[in-house]
C-alpha cells in the first residue's frame, strides 16, 4: 500500500460529490455531527427497523462513529472516545445504508457484504486510529445522548466534531486498504 | 504457635491499588511508548508512520491532561503473589475487588454477563490468577485488557514434532487472522507447554513483564527474536496501514509439558500497554 495521497477539509454532512473525490489512503479533517453507535445500538436500531417502528435518530445522510467513550467527567465535554473494531457492526452495517447513513469511521477491515453495500449507496469507511482516546477527545466540541441511554457508554451520543483527523479506508468505489 | 509474620489488612490495599489503576489507565508504559515512538521515526510507510505519530501525540495528550489512553480501560487482569507467612485479615478478593471499582469509578465499565450482556457496572469482578510464594509479602500486578487484543488472541495444540517452527507458525497464523483488529502495534505474550490453561496463563504472565524485557533462557530468547522478524515480515503495518512495524516485541513463558502435547498460546496485546505492579 501507497502513501496517503490527498488530504481533504470537509464538513458534514458528506455529499456524494464529496464521497466520490475521496480515494483510499487520503487523509480527511472531518468537521460536523457524527453519532456513536456500537454492537448494542445496532442491535436495537435493526430490531426497530425490523418491527417498522420509529428510530430515535435520522440517519439520511448520517456519519456512524463506532465508540464507546469513557464517562463523562465534570468540566467535560466527553470522555476517552477512539474507535472501536468495526467488523462486529458488518451484520448490520448494510441495513444502516440502505437506511441513509453515508459515513462510517472505526478501524479494522469490513466484510465483502459491507464493501458491495457502500459502492451501492455511495457510502465511505473512515478509520480513526485504534487507542487514540485522547486525542479524538480534543477533538470533540459538544456531545449529548440522543437514544439508548440506559446502554451507557454502548448509548447513542450525538457529537459536534472539529478536525477529526482520518484515513479513507474504503471509499464509495470498493477500494480498500486495509490489510 | 502462629507461622505469620506479618498481618496487613485486607482494606488496606483499596485505594493505594485504586490509585495505581487510575494512574495506569492514563499513563501508557513509558517502554511500550519508546517502541512506538522509534517505530514512528523508522517507519518508510508514510500512512503507518502518519498513524504512529498519532498514537505517540495521543499517550502524551493522555499524560498531560489526566485523560484515559484509550476509551476500552479493559477488563482487570490481577496477578497476586502471596507471601505464605503473610496474614490477610479480611477478605483479599473482595478488597480486591473493590479497589477495581474504585479504580475504574471514572473509567469505562466494560464486564458484562456473558449471557444476558448486562453490564456490572463496576467493571468487576476482576480477573484474579492466585499464586502463594515463600516469604510476608503481598504482590498485585494489574493488567487493563481490551477487548480488540484480546479477541484476537488464541491457543494451538500442537504435536511436539512441530518443534520451535510450529512455535513461530503459531504466532504468525495468529497475527495473520488478526490484521488490523488487534490496533497493531502489537505485542505478542506467548505461553509454551503447561496444559490447555495454563499455557493460556503464561501467555497472560508474559504481558507483565517490563515491555521489551527478553526472556532469561537463551533459546526463548532467539525464539522472541524470530517471531518477532516473522510477524513484522507481514507488513500489517500500524493499523493495517502496512509498514514494518506489526509488532513492538514479543515475550514468551514456557513450563514443562506433557511428553505429547506442545501447547502454544499466543496472548495479542495493544500498543496501549496499561500495567503497574504494587507491593504490600
Amino acid at each position: 500500500m501507497t502513501d496517503p495521497k490527498q488530504n481533504h477539509t470537509l464538513t458534514l454532512p458528506l455529499s456524494e460529490k464529496d464521497r466520490l473525490q475521496l480515494q483510499c489512503g487520503d487523509v480527511v479533517s472531518l468537521s460536523g455531527t457524527v453519532y456513536t453507535a456500537r454492537d448494542a445500538a445496532h442491535k436495537r436500531l435493526t430490531e426497530l427497523l425490523a418491527a417498522g417502528k420509529p428510530l430515535p435518530l435520522p440517519l439520511k445522510d448520517a456519519a456512524i462513529y463506532y465508540c464507546g467513550p469513557t464517562p463523562t467527567l465534570a468540566g467535560e465535554v466527553i470522555g476517552s472516545c477512539g474507535p472501536t473494531t468495526s467488523a462486529r457492526m458488518d451484520d448490520y452495517a448494510p441495513r444502516l445504508m440502505a437506511e441513509g447513513v453515508t459515513v462510517m469511521i472505526g478501524k479494522g477491515k469490513r466484510s465483502a457484504e459491507v464493501y458491495k453495500a457502500m459502492q451501492t449507496y455511495k457510502c465511505v469507511y473512515l478509520a480513526a486510529i485504534g487507542g487514540a482516546g485522547a486525542l479524538y477527545k480534543s477533538c470533540v466540541r459538544a456531545c449529548r445522548c440522543v437514544a439508548f441511554a440506559d446502554l451507557g457508554c454502548e448509548a447513542i451520543y450525538e457529537l459536534q466534531v472539529e478536525n477529526m483527523q482520518l484515513l479513507v479506508a474504503a471509499d464509495a468505489r470498493g477500494n480498500t486498504y486495509l490489510q | 504457635m502462629s507461622h505469620f509474620t506479618k498481618h496487613l489488612k485486607a482494606d488496606s490495599l483499596v485505594e493505594p491499588l485504586a490509585a495505581a489503576i487510575q494512574n495506569a489507565l492514563k499513563n501508557v508504559e513509558p517502554q511500550a511508548d519508546r517502541l512506538v515512538a522509534s517505530a514512528s521515526e523508522r517507519e518508510t510507510n508514510a500512512a503507518a508512520k502518519w498513524a504512529l505519530e498519532q498514537i505517540v501525540e495521543n499517550n502524551r495528550i493522555a499524560r498531560c491532561s489526566g485523560a484515559f489512553a484509550c476509551q476500552d480501560c479493559g477488563q482487570a487482569v490481577l496477578f497476586v503473589t502471596l507471601g505464605q507467612d503473610l496474614h490477610v485479615e479480611g477478605s483479599l478478593t473482595k478488597a480486591l475487588n473493590e479497589a477495581v471499582a474504585l479504580g475504574y469509578r471514572d473509567a469505562r465499565k466494560s464486564v458484562a454477563d456473558p449471557i444476558t450482556r448486562l453490564n456490572t457496572g463496576t467493571n468487576t469482578p476482576a480477573v484474579i490468577h492466585y499464586d502463594l510464594t515463600e516469604g510476608d509479602a503481598l504482590t498485585v500486578t494489574y493488567l487493563s485488557k481490551g477487548a480488540g487484543s484480546e479477541n484476537m488472541s488464541r491457543l494451538y495444540m500442537l504435536t511436539p514434532s512441530k518443534g520451535e517452527q510450529g512455535i513461530i507458525d503459531s504466532a504468525v497464523d495468529c497475527m495473520r487472522q488478526a490484521g488490523a483488529n488487534p490496533c497493531p502495534p502489537v505485542l505478542l505474550g506467548i505461553g509454551v507447554g503447561g496444559t490447555m490453561e495454563t499455557c493460556a496463563l503464561l501467555a497472560k504472565k508474559a504481558l507483565t513483564r517490563e515491555t521489551g524485557t527478553p526472556a532469561v533462557r537463551d533459546d526463548l530468547r532467539q525464539l522472541e527474536q524470530k517471531i518477532l522478524a516473522a510477524v513484522n515480515a507481514l507488513h500489517i503495518g500500524a493499523q493495517g496501514f502496512g509498514g514494518d512495524t506489526t509488532a513492538l516485541s514479543v515475550a514468551i513463558e514456557a513450563a514443562p509439558t506433557h511428553i505429547g502435547m506442545l501447547p502454544v498460546a499466543v496472548n495479542m496485546q495493544c500498543h496501549s500497554v496499561r500495567h503497574c505492579t504494587c507491593t504490600f
